[in-house]
């Protein structure tokens, strides 16, 4: 007792010491945020009453600085989880913690943390806790920069997969990875002006998985390795990723013993009042987990986002998204911004932004001709980079302008023709083939004075399949710093069952005072992103009062 | 015995000054942490060395957070002004991940910022500033402390901000 007290005593010591000098002063800082639900049963919107009735989420993030020595932790608490959140979390407890020490050279890490090399084609730990998305690596992690523009990291560890009873249980394979940048411009002093930026990067990622398997001998260690290239002249950029992935038999690919590869380009122009942006992803047996035997979000190693618009508006956002394949797809997306000057006849007093943006995701090729699937080697087919097929998986053009009319009023209008592939990102079970939708989106915006203001959307959105046509209207009214209501009906006019054409009406009020929040809402949701108030969120379908709480310190 | 008391006076005399210090930093603010982070165009950015003179708003956003936008926006045309009458400089950081980062120098430049934007795409300063939500915007004087955090926007918020720059520079 009396050597705990003695070491104790001792590490509060340096504190004596630490008071003259400002930049090692200790520092602590976090986040909370709790969320309740007290819930209705709705089976007309599939909404069900938990056994608990009201529904609890929890968690604070406390971090601690001081000089290089760095430390923090999550306490997390479901009780039980809300609803829509993955069945991973129950129970209070310590839900990530570490240490680790941190200067101008060196920078190690024991314990949790979150890293992403390159694009993240190789390596993603991260967390979004709205959706309940957490694959912490739990092990340790170096990262040095031996010399300016020069980065080396290196990692090993387990992904959080699950939080049952307040303890964190991580996957059932090692993930080890090492990854290296160089960006010449910033390294090598005679080319500080060069006009041609160039950075390259190599990323190996492996993971480690005892072979349980009694019907195939699979491969115990699986790598992926690749490099990556970005260049900078003038007004252009050019980018590049390629991964390459050893055979990774998994439920995911029916345990097949392909290799797999994922590739990633961006093209960019910009000036001022001008962007464009031109991307191609191709995605041939990719899927990468810590554990083979497991599915949907679970134990993700690395990132794979779709390539489309993240879209905000609620008829857009919510009905049909759409999700990457895991057994690949080959996408394409262009985007176009411009500012139409201000002063200009077209472009008004203040000028006109106008935003074009369209995307594509179709199947990969896979040649066949050559491979027997009876034969032991389960190499069932041949693929190729960017060799789509013309089997169409999701398609979205959409125009977006925006103006400003004078101080007080400003307006959007938006038009969105999307096609989503039913069969293969299976959104709803009304439906076969693929989805067509129209959507027409009209927000304004008016400031009635300087503290109050008022916002309105209405939406709508045309199609022949599933639940038929829909209609939004929002208004929202805020009164600055501190307070804002708003009211949102989500209508199924169209629907083809006349006892479905359903009313999705929902109530918020707002309370904010610097970094603490506070939103109660009331009414039915449907699953997608909720945007009010001041801030977007991805929320599942409910009926009832939500209850969410926020401080930042 | 000795050791019991020896390790009390350590531990009471290390609290007491620490507890002193705690009384001095509430009055000034917490300092901005040091994480490295990259601008638009590749060049390493160190948040606690931003090299500017004057006052730093740092903002938190993202291509898909419409308030933030709006925020931005709102600023953008009067921030001209805003550097004129108080030196001030806005630090914009996208904590766009992967999937929208391609699209952040297309908004940017497509909207003619003139804002140092900072990427964010893992999270990490977000997550050492205690960011829950976007946007998130934060003010921090000439000696790297943080002296005002707010959450949220609604159309007048900037006016407050605008306020609280003015206190720091004394007018």
């Amino acid at each position: 007792m009396t050597n705990k007290l003695l070491a104790l005593s001792l590490v509060f010591s340096p504190f004596l010491w630490s008071q003259e000098n400002n930049a090692n002063a200790p520092s602590v800082t976090g986040n909370m945020e709790s969320t309740f639900q007290y819930l209705n049963e709705d089976t007309l919107i599939g909404a069900n009453r938990p056994a608990s009735v009201g529904l609890l989420n929890s968690y604070m993030n406390v971090f601690y600085r001081q000089g290089g020595f760095k430390a923090g932790l999550r306490m997390e608490s479901y009780l039980p989880r809300i609803q829509g959140y993955p069945n991973n979390f129950d129970g209070t407890g310590l839900g990530m913690r570490y240490i680790g020490y941190e200067n101008d050279f060196v920078d190690i890490t024991l314990g949790n943390f979150y890293e992403q090399f390159g694009t993240g084609l190789s390596l993603r730990a991260y967390e979004d806790r709205a959706l309940g998305y957490d694959t912490a690596l739990d092990g340790a992690r170096i990262i040095i920069r031996p010399a300016k523009g020069l980065k080396f990291k290196g990692v090993y560890g387990r992904n959080r997969y699950q939080f049952v009873e307040g303890r964190v249980k991580g996957s059932d394979g090692i993930v080890r990875g090492f990854d290296g940048e160089l960006h010449f411009n910033e390294a090598f002093s005679e080319m500080s002006s060069f006009p041609l930026d160039i950075s390259i990067g190599g990323s190996l990622v492996s993971k480690y998985q005892v072979d349980n398997n009694e019907e195939y001998v699979l491969p115990e260690n699986v790598a992926s390795y690749g490099g990556r290239m970005k260049l900078r002249y003038k007004r252009f950029t050019l980018e590049g990723e390629y991964m390459h992935k050893d055979n990774d038999p998994s439920i995911d690919n029916g345990y097949i013993y392909n290799s797999g590869h994922a590739a990633v380009f961006n093209f960019g122009y910009s000036q001022k009042g001008l962007g464009i942006l031109i991307s191609g992803k191709s995605v041939d047996n990719f899927s990468f987990r810590s554990d083979r035997t497991q599915q949907l979000q679970n134990l993700l190693i690395n990132y794979l986002p779709a390539m489309n618009k993240t879209h905000t508006y609620n008829l857009v956002a919510s009905l049909y998204p759409y999700a990457t394949q895991p057994v690949g797809e080959i996408a394409y997306q262009a985007e176009v911004l411009y500012t139409i000057k201000k002063g200009s006849k077209l472009g008004g007093k203040y000028g006109t932004s106008v935003n074009a943006n369209y995307s594509v995701a179709l199947r990969p090729m896979q040649h066949k001709s050559g491979f027997d699937p009876m034969d032991s080697s389960r190499v069932m087919y041949k693929g190729k980079l960017f060799d789509s097929s013309d089997s169409l998986y999701w398609q979205d053009i959409n125009v977006s302008i925006s103006r400003k009319f004078n101080p007080k009023f400003n307006l959007i209008l938006s038009y969105y023709n999307i096609s989503l592939n039913n069969d293969v990102a299976k959104i709803t079970t009304d439906a076969h083939g693929i989805i067509r939708s129209n959507i027409g989106v009209l927000e304004m915006g008016y400031k009635i004075d300087k503290k109050h203001s008022i916002r309105a959307e209405v939406q709508g959105l045309l199609t022949r399949k599933d639940k038929g046509d829909w209609a939004t209207a929002v208004i929202e009214y805020t009164i600055a710093p501190g307070l804002f209501f708003s009211v949102m009906d989500q209508y199924n006019f169209g629907n083809p069952n006349p006892d479905l054409k359903l009313h999705y009406l929902i109530g918020t009020f707002g309370y904010v005072r610097d970094a603490t929040r506070l939103t109660l809402s009331y009414g039915r949701q449907r699953a997608g992103l909720f945007c009010v108030g001041g801030v977007c969120r991805f929320v599942p379908a409910s009926n009832g009062l939500t209850l969410n709480f926020t401080q930042s310190f | 015995m000795k050791k019991i008391i020896l390790s009390s006076i350590l531990l009471f005399a290390g609290l007491t000054v620490q507890a002193q210090d705690d009384s001095h930093s509430s009055e000034t603010g917490k300092k901005l942490p040091s994480v490295k982070l990259v601008d638009m165009e590749g060049n390493a950015v160190n948040t606690a060395e931003l090299g500017f003179n004057g006052p730093v708003v740092i903002s938190f956003w993202a291509t898909w957070c419409s308030p933030c936008k709006r925020e931005l926006n709102t600023i953008n045309d009067l921030y001209t002004d805003w550097q004129d009458e108080t030196g001030v400089n806005l630090v914009a950081v996208s904590i766009d991940d992967e999937k929208t980062k391609n699209s952040v120098p297309v908004y940017v430049n497509g909207k003619g910022w003139d804002y140092l934007v900072l990427m964010d795409p893992n999270g990490d300063f977000k997550r050492a500033m205690g960011v829950n939500n976007v946007p998130h915007t934060f003010l921090v004087n000439t000696n790297g402390e943080i002296v005002y955090s707010h959450n949220n926007y609604a159309p007048g918020d900037e006016d407050k901000l605008y306020q609280e720059i003015l206190k720091l520079t004394g007018k």
